[in-house]
């Protein structure tokens, strides 16, 4: 499969003009057409640093635009806008600006590991990406993610309880990311369970809902996750320039 | 070598994880109907924890090693184990995940002593057990030649795709067994279902997308995109002329079952390829009830299939 080159000379950093002279050359018209020069002040310079400061992207200096992540990426194959390797060069380098064009789609990675796999430098892109998204939310360029929301409410749980029950998050990521739990097809499996199961392994079901399944003695290992995450966070914020208080904190929710 | 491993396949600790005590059910009852049948014994992990899955590490990575190693040091140091099986592919690659980066990632191994200690039990320490799937544990115990040696009737050539899924090779660097030479599984067309399922009677189409991804860590939070995954599988395995997908994973399984009724619903795609996990499989080829493999707790109906070929 190509690797779906990206274009820097769009229409729109092309400058035609109708009547210029520089310099007593007469440049009007399409054959002299220019493209819009960049400046050194145009350039992040602090970006490779600040997403090899957030966990995954520790690597990223290693990338020699090889183009396997690209080719071998799962979602590079449903979506050709979503190129690891393109990114991974536009933090390198340090164009924010075209990065932030395509910030909207950075958090769709689904973690196969494909590309760190395939990585002849250990780059880790998988990472990267997580770094990549981790970074545009802090950065307040997107809101946090479905995806971000998801991982946030299964990590909490796992932090307080030290186990999922899988029921409880789906309500709490629908409740949330404002979606209806009432999703046609979520029914149409619900029915086709019911239609299945037994009583009894409904009603094991349902009480695991209510009485929600916990690791014993689990309070001093939850505490030392907490305050190690919280040293975590307010760690990365600094190292990307941000206050410490606010940000990603997996433990301010409800019980 | 084989020897060694069936001795020491034949007990070991079980960790289910969460997702077989909920969606994943009818995979612990199968693998534990599977051990039964063939005289295996396990013993679940004493107090186990939630091992991260895939979203943990999204919030710290280091916090995601420690859950791992807190289940590996119990079986360890509290119930005196060797081996640790995991049925779940994201339960056992992040004890993999875990093995390899405390033996090669000093700042981990400091993180997980810092909480191990604060936490109050004793850190684990790499090599203390070997981590295994389900896979490993029924080839090294039984293997291809004590199944058929006990199958009933087998799988009559059942036709199965077998779907290995993202995290039971990938990334490669954390199974340093695999990719070892002759009898090893292999990271780029792993074998052991296929060698497993042949055994018991059934057929293995040559099916493409054995490790592709069916977008599992996005099931819900960008579904359209886990459907068009999804969709890709069926339809090839459907191609490729299955009747079943073999599955090894609770999240692709509940994935590919989801996701089917979700194309129906949404893309009007229909598709017919039955979701059944391999322990069902062997179970039923071992003489076990449809019911005993809990074939009646999957999403996907596959009873009147498996029942028209004498199974169940």
């Amino acid at each position: 499969m190509p690797i779906h080159e990206k274009e820097l000379i769009r229409p729109e950093n092309l400058r035609t003009h109708e009547q210029l002279t520089v310099d007593g050359v007469d440049v009007s018209g399409h054959w002299s057409t220019f493209i819009q020069s960049r400046v050194v002040t145009d350039y992040n310079e602090a970006m490779q640093d600040e997403i090899a400061a957030l966990p995954g992207g520790e690597f990223i200096h290693r990338c020699w635009q090889c183009g396997s992540c690209t080719n071998a990426c799962t979602v590079n194959a449903v979506n050709p806008d979503f190129n690891p390797r393109f990114w991974i060069y536009l933090v390198r380098v340090g164009m924010e600006a075209e990065l932030l064009r395509d910030k909207d789609i950075v958090w769709q990675c689904v973690s196969c590991n494909k590309c760190t796999t395939i990585c002849p430098r250990d780059v880790n892109p998988e990472g990267v990406m997580k770094a990549l998204s981790h970074w545009l939310e802090l950065k307040g360029h997107t809101p946090k993610s479905p995806s971000m929301v998801f991982d946030e409410v299964f990590a909490d749980q796992v932090i307080r309880r030290g186990k999922i029950e899988d029921g409880r998050t789906i309500r709490r990521f629908f409740e949330r990311t404002g979606q209806a739990l009432q999703q046609d097809w979520l029914i149409e499996m619900a029915k086709r369970l019911v239609r299945h199961l037994p009583v009894g392994l409904l009603a094991r079901l349902g009480w695991s809902a209510v009485i929600a399944p916990r690791t014993r003695d689990w309070s001093r290992a939850r505490a030392a996750i907490e305050e190690y995450v919280h040293d975590q966070h307010a760690a990365q914020r600094q190292a990307l320039g941000l206050d410490a208080a606010g940000g990603a904190s997996t433990t301010r929710e409800g019980a | 070598m084989s020897e060694t491993k069936s001795d020491k396949y034949a007990r070991v600790a079980y960790y289910p994880g969460c997702a077989l005590e909920g969606t994943g059910h009818p995979y612990n009852r199968s693998t534990k109907a599977v051990g039964k049948a063939l005289g295996l014994d396990l013993v679940e992990v004493d107090n186990w924890n939630c091992c991260g899955a895939m979203e943990v590490k999204n919030i710290d990575p280091k916090v995601q090693t420690y859950l791992s190693s807190r289940v590996m040091s119990i079986a360890a140091n509290q119930m005196r184990m060797d081996v640790v099986m995991a049925p779940c592919n994201g339960c056992y690659h992040n004890l993999k995940k875990a093995e390899h980066d405390l033996a090669h990632d000093p700042a981990s191994a400091e993180v997980v002593a810092r909480l191990s200690a604060k936490a109050g039990h004793a850190a684990y320490q790499p090599g203390q057990v070997e981590s295994i799937h389900a896979l490993d544990w029924l080839k090294g115990a039984i293997g291809e030649d004590g199944l058929r040696a006990r199958v009933k009737g087998g799988l009559k050539g059942l036709r199965i795709a077998n779907y290995y899924g993202c995290m039971y090779t990938r990334p490669r660097n954390i199974f340093p067994e695999k990719d070892a030479g002759p009898g090893s599984e292999s990271t780029s067309k792993p074998h052991f279902m296929d060698d497993l399922l042949a055994a018991a009677g059934a057929v293995n189409v040559d099916f493409p997308l054995k490790t592709a991804c069916c977008g599992g860590a996005h099931t819900l939070s960008d579904s359209d995109l886990s459907t068009k995954l999804v969709l890709n599988i069926l339809n090839a395995a459907e191609a490729a002329g299955a009747e079943i997908i073999a599955t090894e994973c609770p999240t692709c399984h509940s994935g590919l079952e989801m996701h089917q009724i979700r194309a129906e619903k949404r893309f009007q795609r229909k598709t017919q390829v039955k979701i059944v996990y391999f322990t069902q499989l062997l179970g039923l080829a071992l003489g076990l009830s449809a019911r005993q493999v809990g074939l009646h707790e999957n999403v996907s109906e596959s009873r009147e299939l498996l029942a028209a070929k004498g199974l169940g």
